[in-house]
């Protein structure tokens, strides 16, 4: 179940990417879902799911873009790893820490994509700040959204149900 | 009995392992077909396809709903001929500046009636900040690997593979691995362009320090690479600079918007055996 959960996240989060991506190219630069899926079951599920998610979402990101496939894929695999390490290692029950580790597990994924591609191409390490930036704020944002929806969803349910009862109860 | 955080680093480190072997695999055989590649690609891109007409279709419809039929049709329409006219432009244009010697050698009629297919973007790349699309013709409808698409205003890029039987990928001009024949259209000076990941996001090289180039120069294709169709505009010239060694240093803005792209015409004419300039799927 938590399986078909994380892969249908996955699957969302590269439709929508690419949809943006395709209506507007500087758009798609500005935001990672995938990313957002994989440190959001790294925070929820822990090290390993963050890893094997990251593994997952990125091989496939990574067959879809063309040029050499791992690269995403172990970039995220790290960044997952790294934030399931840490969520397990401290309180990240709250939205400013989990706002925290998506900031960080974009960084750490940026840095470690463009340094393998320096790496490989034999170029040398560029980094686009600003972008980078504005990608981890948004990515944080869309983040501590979807933990809001997922974890609130089931309690508003339940919230609604109860008071329903109550209202019956009294009349 | 293995410790479970023992556990979890060990599966940490295999899959280290296991992308540094699969990196290293690519980067030794890059011309090789990758078989996760190619049905990833043809399976999602009929995903995309279906998710770009279920969006274009609630769009359509809800934007004709205020009796706006006949009108869109009408500014659809005198859109596709002003661009195909800008197209017969561009043809135009470059005969124009070819000498009479060139024109002789060349079959003329074959040059000016560039067979085309128009396609729509579908979808852009899953990883961010790439610049590559991908576009709902393919190999069914005669697409080649390294086939020019072009657009109204001037070259977009060109087909990169593995090609699905209805998509294709595109790989913009402005991508940080893209390059192509180019030369100044004013001086016929030639040199390449090559795409940067920084604004302006193109690069006129191996133009020498002693070449008359002025801000303003239309930068065209040239048609070495034996992609793209000579004289099709690719931008104007931004900056130019003595460069320290034996080359200037000039910045070069598109002639395209890419960021407004829709609709793109893929030029139906096979590359001609010429290795292509710069990485032939490099990419994010």
């Amino acid at each position: 179940m938590r399986a078909a959960g994380v892969l249908a996240g996955l699957v969302l989060a590269l439709l929508l990417q690419t949809t943006i991506a395709g209506m507007t190219m500087a758009g798609g630069a500005l935001v990672n879902l995938v990313l957002v899926v994989v440190v959001f079951v790294a925070l929820a599920y822990g090290a390993v799911a963050g890893l094997i998610a990251g593994m997952a979402g990125g091989l496939v990101q990574d067959a879809l873009a063309g040029g050499i496939i791992g690269i995403g894929s172990l970039s995220k695999s790290v960044a997952g790893f790294l934030v399931g390490v840490l969520g397990a290692q401290f309180i990240v029950s709250q939205p400013l820490p989990r706002f925290v580790m998506f900031l960080g597990a974009t960084a750490v994924h940026e840095l470690c994509y463009q340094g393998l591609f320096a790496l490989i191409e034999f170029r040398p390490f560029s980094l686009q700040y600003s972008t980078l930036a504005v990608q981890a704020l948004i990515n944080g944002v869309v983040g501590i959204l979807a933990f809001q929806v997922v974890e609130g969803a089931p309690g508003l349910v339940e919230r609604r149900r109860m008071r329903r009862a109550s209202i019956r109860r009294r009349f | 009995m293995l410790d479970i955080r023992q556990r979890t680093g060990y599966l940490f480190l295999a899959v280290l392992v296991g992308h540094v072997i699969l990196i290293s695999a690519q980067v030794q055989s890059r011309s090789g077909v990758r078989v996760l590649e190619a049905v990833t690609f043809g399976f999602f891109s009929r995903v995309q396809a279906v998710t770009s007409g279920g969006i274009n279709g609630v769009r359509g419809a809800w934007g004709n709903y205020f009796a706006l039929l006949d009108v869109r049709e009408e500014n659809e329409r005198l859109r596709q001929q002003m661009a195909e006219l800008e197209v017969r432009l561009h043809e135009q244009r470059a005969l124009a500046a070819r000498t009479s010697q060139l024109q002789e050698l060349l079959d003329l009629q074959a040059a000016t009636t560039l067979p085309t297919i128009a396609a729509q973007i579908i979808a852009g790349n899953p990883n961010p900040g790439v610049r590559t699309v991908t576009i709902d013709r393919g190999s069914s409808d005669g697409l080649q690997e390294n086939m020019a698409v072009i657009a109204p205003g001037g070259v977009v890029g060109r087909v990169i593979g593995p090609l699905a039987s209805r998509a294709a990928r595109v790989q913009f001009l402005v991508h940080g691995s893209a390059a192509a024949g180019a030369l100044i259209e004013r001086t016929r000076v030639g040199g390449m362009i090559v795409g940067v990941n920084r604004e302006p996001p193109l690069m006129l090289e191996l133009i020498s320090n002693l070449a008359d180039v002025q801000v303003g120069d239309l930068v065209v294709a040239s048609g070495v690479d034996g992609i793209y169709p000579t004289g099709f505009a690719i931008g104007t010239v931004v900056s130019a600079r003595r460069g320290d060694g034996l080359y200037q240093d000039i910045t070069v803005r598109p002639a395209v918007s890419f960021s407004a792209l829709e609709e793109v015409l893929v030029v139906l004419v096979p590359a001609r055996g010429v290795t292509p300039l710069g990485d032939p799927e490099g990419g994010r």
